[in-house]
């Protein structure tokens, strides 16, 4: 009941003050007390974060900024860790209406029944979509609109009996008083987002470095584990255990990488009575080992990869394995490598035919002829399928997830589902998963990885015990939270699932995991603070289109370090659509959104990823990268269409600004004409004729064509993202102002990056006398590819090099990188230290 | 406009008759007349249509005889050559500059006076320099431009007069002067008279120094004498690769000191916008280095009797921007980039700075704060610690005289750990130099907000801005510390001789005493602690109050700053 008081005077203070200022509406929300006499924290402060939430809306009705932090008093401590903040980059995200704080009401009042919950973090999910605890009973929660909120939570619903049920988990037994999460960064904040939701508080360990981190501050309480290095801190068994033992953490959460799979790590816990929130050490350890698992998985009857273990004697012999594992086959060189000694054989006669080939190849290349026979899969994909399961001896099996993008092993961006599998594949996949973990004893969240060819057939890879870093996708369309579930089983709950429930796809999830990486020098790690960065927003529900979801995993924020000692993740950027093409229209929209800046990331290879016509037909292999950038990624292009209204949008900012400016000679209305270049290439003639400033709309004529452009955002100075849409069409896109130029603009457009000079046409005629840019010219430069140590030079002053040679090592992010000389040269300076720290194109070697 | 051929010969015909006009004064008939008819001429076979239904009258055609030779310059093959090295012409420079169509033109048929050398037969009308008024966005500017193409933009005694009236005009009107300096240097043919020309020119700059503000581009060769009218200015611009500054050049300098160096590295760009700190900044090109001309102007007030333009700024006052909160690092010798903390707090997070190759421990510049002009000076700890040594000095001494004259408000970013030491340093006169910024601040009458954000120790501290120079609203992040000196240098003098453990209880003690901005808060040299995020906020707020500030130093002919 507490709950209904309090929504009834949420929404008279709205009432009370939707017509006078945005800023008085803030202020009586945040100044309201929400404890409710049942002192069950978990729903007061959702609903605290909640209703302050709706609460600020309105203030940017009036186009001002405003943030909740400004009232510095008042404030619930949820909301300032949460930032619960109505920056405008936020506001979206939540499908509530910016215009005005009547359609926040109306949403308060349920009339808005489209808006339902969904089990997801930081987003509000379209109807349908199921809050997602367990089973059946989320159905009765329909009515309510559920904000989560990007780090943390809450709740607001209508006036129903079913609310009084309604609270997440609340009606269970609680799971655990405290836990401990021995991991850092985004999955770190992950995990103490559902604990905060479930009502359980949470400790979380850093390094020395990480003592500002977010997942530090989200936390309950904190403790410091060591020095930077890995091995020191965050899998400092000792130190986490005292950590567990001095906060009283009844459980520890592993998160992924670190210690999640470390089995003597889970014995240590076993031992001292703290409960891991995952499997058991046993699982662990039969898992971990690759071939044992392998074993394991044939004895469980779960399809591998045919083969044959031993050596091949001759090739009549490699005919009788190969009929054996079936075509095609792949013969291996056993001490092969890059693709020398590997031949493939679609029939007995070319098994005849390639054996001796090979064996020969194997001989000359590595003086070993021992061959090997697998079988070839063809056009693989690497496709996972996620396992709960608890200790009551129930295991389910939830929906696949594609992840066949991408890079060295590393995933890139992953779906779910997947465009390939039909729900007789899913269901046989899954029932071999389940087999698996029934076999181990599995209990938690595990992932079972297959590779399935072009026939789908699929075979073991592994099992990963732990949580996978893509579950978001898995989350965003089952509606399940798969921590929340983890937390069940490790406290002793039985799951309250279906197999029917656990496989319920709603709609298409898709991540991308965004990595302070630059992808134009081939991915190597970059670091440095994140000195701008702001988080992408889901497009607004309008022009019929159905609200989407965008979901940020991320444990950074404007301001946060990314540094060389852990994983350069900065977030996984997950969207969720009523169908593929949804998501992947949210997906480019959310990444064309996304600002980060101080650092290099690989934001713009997404984007290339995500438009590529094989990728958005679902035609992908696990070689998709290799194949579709053989030459490494260096930028996209954009096609006419998109540069035309790149060109146009560019003109109306510019003639916005001049309008900014209020001594501007140009009267609004005029017609004035530009000439804009792009890359210093061809010349464009517009015609920008402002329809309304205020409004925000132009016309513009470029090269003969009319584009009507409406700039979005409320603030022609906004110095980095611009949010524009063409021809009336409801679809906006948004670009980033990357750099003032002089006399224009550079600005990186659906993913590539263009500098655009807008001059009047008498200027653009003179530019023709300017010289072109110099170039300095470093192919006599050994440059630092990026920032880190100097660990050697293998060259002296005056030197010879032949291409290939050795020249120096720098070590970045505990790698170690070879540089070596690209051309013949002699060695004219060593211009750096050894053992100094390099910047990134700092010069190394200069040659003569 | 198009000539028939019918028409072009009856204007030949009219203009025979100018000739003589021009014979009977004496004056050699302006070449490019001709070459503007011969053109006309060429073009004229084969176009018969008749745009001009009757024919001018003479008096008219000779009016436009005479313009079109002012308007060819130098002529085609020197315009030609001027295009061919990357440069502009004189006109063209001034139409970049200007707002389309709003050039006002004065003196463009002024000739000069030299008879020496056969100078009386070769005249440009404008004599190698275009001068006038026009609008920089819808805003009044004086400028004159010289014509390299024109007796290599030399320095004649009328074409001195010509930037006098400019100068004159300027000040009468309170308006900003801008000069494109593209000019060989003195006109030799005129010896003395050029001379004269210079003095007059820098006796305006002078004049005019503080009352109106100036600018100066250097778009070509600018040397001996006619370095110093830039120099006067209030800021001196470069194009890189173009254009060159020095009082002698490398030839003058091989023969007497020996030394071989290029024109670039004697006084290019890079040179005076890194070494010299003559030039306060520099472009690719002269299109670039014009279109950032603009941008700077609009910062700027009119003139003295002026506030500084204001525009419709978007960006609102109360932004918050909690990443301010992580920028100082918890380790304080650890340096951060103090341009992140303008960036955030500046609207719109823009700065045009001054001078930001040179002396990159301070950094300077105009930016806004709701849309009004402010003049940032910043400490920058990522460079030698952000202390203050000799150019530091002057360069911010330099920039707080300046808006303290064009009554812009001051915002101080202060973590300053102090001046620089080192017998380079105390030779090179770091007691004067520190006194010009101590000075300057010191004398300026126009709203003064300063914010500590680390550091501020001993003199430093008082010369940044401090409460104690009639600073206006003095802040302090939570990080600061506003002591003598750091807290190992202070205890090693005061606990000299003892041994180590007391030293470090006693630094212990001494930071947590006073690393802090409480104690200053406490004394009231500091008005508030406020918290990173807030920053701009806070000093949006105490701008607009100070908006009306009245503060005058006692009379005095004029003060006698440390030079």
């Amino acid at each position: 009941m507490a709950r209904l008081l309090k929504e009834g005077l949420l929404l008279r203070k709205l009432n009370s003050t939707a017509r006078g200022s945005a800023r008085k509406a803030a202020r009586a929300l945040a100044s309201t007390s929400w404890h409710s006499p049942n002192g069950s924290r978990d729903v007061n402060d959702n609903n605290l974060a909640g209703c302050a939430h709706i609460g600020t809306e309105p203030a940017l009705s009036n186009g001002s900024q405003f943030d909740l932090n400004w009232q510095q008093s008042a404030q619930p401590p949820d909301c300032q860790e949460s930032g619960v903040s109505t920056k405008s980059g936020r506001r979206k995200t939540f499908g509530l209406s910016n215009k005005s704080a009547f359609r926040a009401r109306r949403q308060l009042e349920g009339r808005f029944a489209d808006f339902r919950p969904c089990g997801a973090l930081g987003v509000i999910a379209p109807a349908g979509t199921l809050f997602g605890t367990e089973g059946g009973a989320t159905q009765d929660r329909d009515k309510f609109t559920q904000f989560y909120l990007g780090r943390g939570y809450a709740t607001a619903g209508q006036p129903n009996a079913a609310a009084a049920e309604a609270r997440p988990a609340s009606s269970d037994k609680k799971l655990f008083n405290k836990i401990l999460i021995a991991n850092r960064g985004e999955i770190a904040c992950r995990v103490i987002k559902s604990c905060r939701r479930l009502g359980i508080k949470t400790v979380a360990v850093h390094s020395e470095p990480d003592a500002d981190a977010l997942h530090v501050r989200m936390a309950d309480e904190a403790v410091c584990v060591g020095p930077a290095a890995s091995t020191k801190s965050y899998l400092n068994i000792d130190a986490i255990l005292a950590a567990c033992k001095s906060t009283g953490a009844e459980a520890v959460h592993p998160g992924y990488g670190f210690l999640s799979e470390n089995s003597a790590f889970v014995e240590r816990l076993e031992q001292e009575g703290i409960k891991f929130v995952g499997p058991t050490s046993s699982a662990i350890a039969a898992m971990g080992d690759k071939i044992e698992s392998k074993e394991l998985a044939k004895r469980a009857r779960v399809n591998t990869i045919p083969g044959f273990p031993d050596v091949i004697r001759d090739a009549a012999h490699a005919a009788e394995v190969a009929k054996a594992v079936g075509y095609p086959v792949m013969m291996k060189a056993s001490a092969g490598g890059g693709g020398k000694g590997m031949r493939i054989a679609w029939s007995e006669k070319e098994v005849m035919e390639q054996y001796n080939v090979c064996h020969d190849e194997a001989v000359s290349s590595f003086g070993d002829g021992r061959i090997f026979i697998e079988k070839f899969i063809e056009q693989p994909r690497h496709i996972e399928i996620q396992l709960i399961a608890d200790s009551f001896g129930n295991t389910f099996y939830l929906p696949e997830r594609e992840c066949s993008i991408q890079r060295r092993n590393q995933k890139v961006i992953e779906e779910a589902p997947s465009t390939f599998i039909t729900p007789e594949t899913r269901k046989a996949m899954g029932e071999q998963a389940v087999q698996l973990a029934k076999a181990v004893g599995y209990q938690s969240a595990g992932t079972v990885e297959f590779l399935v060819d072009k026939h789908r057939n699929f075979y073991f890879l592994e099992m990963n015990t732990r949580l996978q870093v893509e579950h978001p996708v898995t989350e965003l369309i089952t509606g399940l939270d798969l921590v929340e579930l983890m937390l069940k089983v490790a406290a002793g709950q039985k799951l309250n699932l279906t197999q029917e429930r656990a496989c319920r796809i709603q709609g298409w999830a898709l991540e991308s995991r965004v990595y302070a990486e630059d992808p134009r020098r081939g991915f190597l790690p970059s670091n440095g603070r994140l000195r701008t960065y702001s988080e992408p927003r889901a497009r607004p529900a309008e022009g019929g289109r159905e609200q989407e979801t965008v979901r940020l995993d991320t444990g950074v924020e404007e301001g946060s370090e990314i540094s060389i000692y852990y994983d350069p993740l900065i977030c996984k950027l997950s969207t969720h659509g009523p169908t593929r093409e949804a998501a992947l229209e949210s997906m480019e929209h959310a990444l064309d959104s996304y600002v980060v800046r101080g650092l290099t990331h690989n934001i713009p290879f997404l984007r290339s990823v995500i438009s590529d016509p094989d990728f958005r037909s679902g035609n992908i292999t696990t070689k998709f990268i290799q194949e579709h950038y053989p030459q490494g990624w260096q930028g996209d292009y954009l096609t006419d269409a998109q540069e035309a209204r790149m060109l146009a949008s560019a003109a109306a900012l510019h003639v916005a600004k001049l309008h900014q400016q209020s001594f501007s000679i140009f009267p609004s209305g005029d017609p004035i004409k530009l000439t804009l270049t792009v890359d210093a290439g061809q010349q464009h003639e517009v015609v920008v004729s402002p329809v309304s400033d205020v409004t925000g709309e132009y016309d513009v004529k470029l090269d003969g064509s009319k584009i009507a452009v409406q700039l979005l955002t409320p603030n022609p100075g906004q110095p980095h993202l611009v949010d524009v849409d063409f021809d009336g069409k409801k679809q906006p896109m948004s670009f980033q102002i990357i750099k003032k130029l002089p006399r224009g603009f550079s600005i990186l457009f659906a993913g590539s990056q263009h500098d655009v000079l807008i001059e009047r046409p008498d200027q653009a005629a003179m530019a023709k006398h300017m010289p072109p840019p110099r170039v300095v010219d470093y192919s006599k430069f050994l440059r630092s590819p990026m920032p880190g140590a100097l660990i050697s030079v293998a060259v002296k002053e005056g030197q010879n090099v032949s291409p290939g040679a050795e020249l120096a090592v720098v070590e970045a992010m505990k790698m170690r990188n070879v540089l070596r000389a690209e051309q013949e040269g002699v060695v004219k300076a060593v211009s750096a230290k050894v053992g100094s720290v390099l910047a990134a194109d700092q010069v190394i070697i200069e040659f003569e | 406009m198009r000539y028939s051929a019918k028409q072009c010969n009856l204007e030949r015909v009219l203009l025979a008759a100018a000739v003589p006009l021009y014979a009977a004064s004496q004056r050699p008939f302006p070449l490019p007349l001709w070459r503007a008819f011969s053109t006309a001429d060429a073009a004229a076979s084969n176009d018969v249509t008749v745009e001009r239904s009757l024919p001018e009258r003479p008096a008219i055609v000779q009016m436009r005889a005479v313009k079109e030779s002012a308007m060819a310059m130098g002529g085609p093959a020197r315009i030609q050559k001027q295009h061919k090295s990357g440069k502009l012409t004189a006109r063209e420079r001034v139409q970049a500059l200007l707002d389309e169509n709003s050039f006002l033109e004065m003196g463009q048929l002024v000739q000069h006076r030299c008879r020496d050398f056969e100078m009386d037969k070769k005249q440009y009308p404008g004599d190698g320099v275009v001068t006038g008024s026009g609008l920089i966005n819808g805003r009044p500017v004086f400028v004159f431009s010289q014509d390299f193409t024109v007796f290599g933009g030399s320095l004649s005694e009328t074409h001195a007069l010509k930037i006098c009236k400019v100068l004159d005009k300027a000040m009468q009107v309170g308006a900003p002067v801008i000069g494109l300096n593209d000019s060989g240097g003195a006109r030799i043919q005129e010896g003395v008279m050029s001379l004269a020309g210079y003095a007059d020119v820098f006796q305006r700059n002078v004049l005019a120094s503080g009352v109106v503000p100036q600018l100066s581009m250097i778009m070509g060769p600018c040397a001996g004498g006619a370095v110093y009218s830039p120099a006067l200015t209030d800021f001196t611009f470069m194009v890189r690769g173009t254009s060159h500054m020095f009082v002698t050049g490398p030839d003058v300098v091989r023969s007497v000191t020996g030394e071989t160096v290029t024109q670039e590295e004697l006084g290019g760009a890079d040179s005076h916008t890194t070494k010299s700190g003559v030039a306060h900044g520099a472009w690719n090109n002269e299109l670039d280095a014009l279109a950032a001309l603009r941008q700077l102007f609009d910062y700027l007030p009119l003139s003295n009797r002026e506030k500084a333009p204001q525009l419709l700024s978007l960006d609102p006052a109360n932004r918050v921007t909690p990443s301010l909160d992580l920028v100082v690092p918890r380790d304080t010798n650890v340096a951060y980039d103090m341009h992140e903390v303008l960036e955030k707090v500046l609207d719109n997070g823009e700065l045009f700075e001054i001078m930001s190759d040179y002396a990159k421990n301070i950094i300077v510049g105009f930016a806004r704060m709701e849309g009004h002009t402010v003049g940032v000076v910043a400490n920058q700890p990522m460079v030698q610690a952000g202390c203050l040594d000799i150019d530091a000095s002057v360069k911010g001494a330099r920039f707080v005289r300046f808006c303290d004259a064009f009554n812009i408000p001051l915002v101080t970013f202060v973590d300053v750990p102090g001046f620089l030491p080192g017998t380079g340093q105390e030779h090179g006169g770091i007691i004067r130099h520190g006194a010009k910024l101590l000075y300057a601040y010191a004398e300026a009458t126009v709203p003064k907000v300063t914010v500590i954000t680390r550091k501020a120790y001993g003199g430093a501290y008082d010369v940044m801005s401090s409460k104690h120079l009639r600073g206006d609203a003095n802040f302090a992040w939570p990080t600061a510390e506003i002591a003598v000196m750091g807290a190992k240098g202070a205890v090693e003098i005061l606990f000299r001789g003892k041994p180590a453990s007391v030293i470090a209880e006693e630094t212990r003690r001494y930071e947590e005493r006073f690393a802090n901005p409480y104690v200053a808060a406490g004394y009231g040299f500091v008005d508030d602690v406020i918290l990173p995020r807030d920053t701009r906020a806070r000093i949006c707020k105490e701008l607009r109050v100070l908006q009306t500030k009245a503060l005058e130093n006692p009379y005095k002919k004029h003060s006698n700053c440390p030079l």
